[in-house]
């Protein structure tokens, strides 16, 4: 059985430390270790195009939202403007995000309808992770704050890893601050 | 509504077996199919029987064996 190499794991205990001051420290390895869900997920893009030939319009909007259609449409090798063209590998990457984003709300019910999990194309073309509905709902029961997702096609596949923080399920310190700040702290370094 | 069921699986579950001889409660995710190949098997589903899958029922459970699809279907016909 493989296993993480120590001195990865004490990099990652040092940043976990470091990130979260406020969570009491060694007695608490095992809700630390909880702060962090992730999720990865590969899909055939061969897929999504049979899918889209086979169902067209009931597949995408069953699993795309109208933002994540619009982000993956692109007209530049139609001779005509009027007809859209889509990039199937943005799709399957989609697919696959959607798909690591349930792996980390870990559904054990119903699940969210697809749509609940909406990947945000931001203005500077970065993607995040946007929940709504029973999707939204579990996150919260969750208590996952935090979302932040990479997604890569290369030829035939499409991969994502959505990662989600957790807030810590220990006391935080008198005058410690909450979970929320840690978007601030890392904000504009992705 | 088997034969109907085990045609959908052949055409869109991607299963590393012959879907016209598994067992009714065999595990189809053990047997090759994705979650991308659960869309198409629920969307090709409602296409063969005309119907359409209610949101409580879009769960892993609903489509991971023959006998679990039936009784899905069973009930959204009952419906």
């Amino acid at each position: 059985m493989s296993t993480v190499p120590p001195t990865l794991l004490g990099d990652i205990d040092t940043w976990i430390s470091e990130a979260f001051p406020d969570v009491a420290t060694d007695a608490d390895r095992g809700a630390r270790s909880s702060l962090l869900r992730v999720g990865v997920d590969l899909v055939a893009v061969s897929d999504v195009i049979e899918s889209v030939e086979r169902f067209g319009d009931r597949y995408m909007h069953r699993m795309f939202t109208p933002h994540e259609v619009g982000c993956c449409r692109s007209n530049s090798n139609s001779a005509d403007p009027s007809i859209p063209e889509y990039s199937f590998e943005s799709m399957a990457a989609r697919f696959a995000a959607k798909e690591a984003t349930l792996k980390v709300l870990r559904p054990v019910g119903p699940r969210p309808k697809w749509c609940d999990i909406e990947v945000h194309r931001t203005d500077n073309g970065w993607c995040d992770i946007r929940l709504t509905g029973r999707a939204a709902t579990m996150a919260a029961e969750a208590g996952i704050e935090e979302w932040a997702v990479s997604l890569t096609h290369h030829a035939s596949m499409a991969a994502a890893v959505v990662i989600g923080i957790c807030r810590p399920a220990v006391p935080l310190r008198a005058g410690g601050g909450q979970c929320g700040q840690l978007g601030n702290r890392h904000e504009g370094e992705l | 509504m088997d034969e109907t069921i085990r045609s959908v699986l052949a055409e869109h579950g991607r299963l590393a077996v012959d879907a016209n001889s598994i067992d009714e409660t065999t595990d189809l995710f053990d047997v090759g199919m994705t979650s991308h190949a659960s869309v198409n098997v629920m969307l090709a589903l409602e296409d063969a029987f005309d119907i359409e899958f209610p949101e409580s029922m879009l769960k892993k459970s609903t489509f991971e064996s023959i006998a679990a699809i039936r009784a899905g279907l069973l009930q959204v016909t009952a419906g």
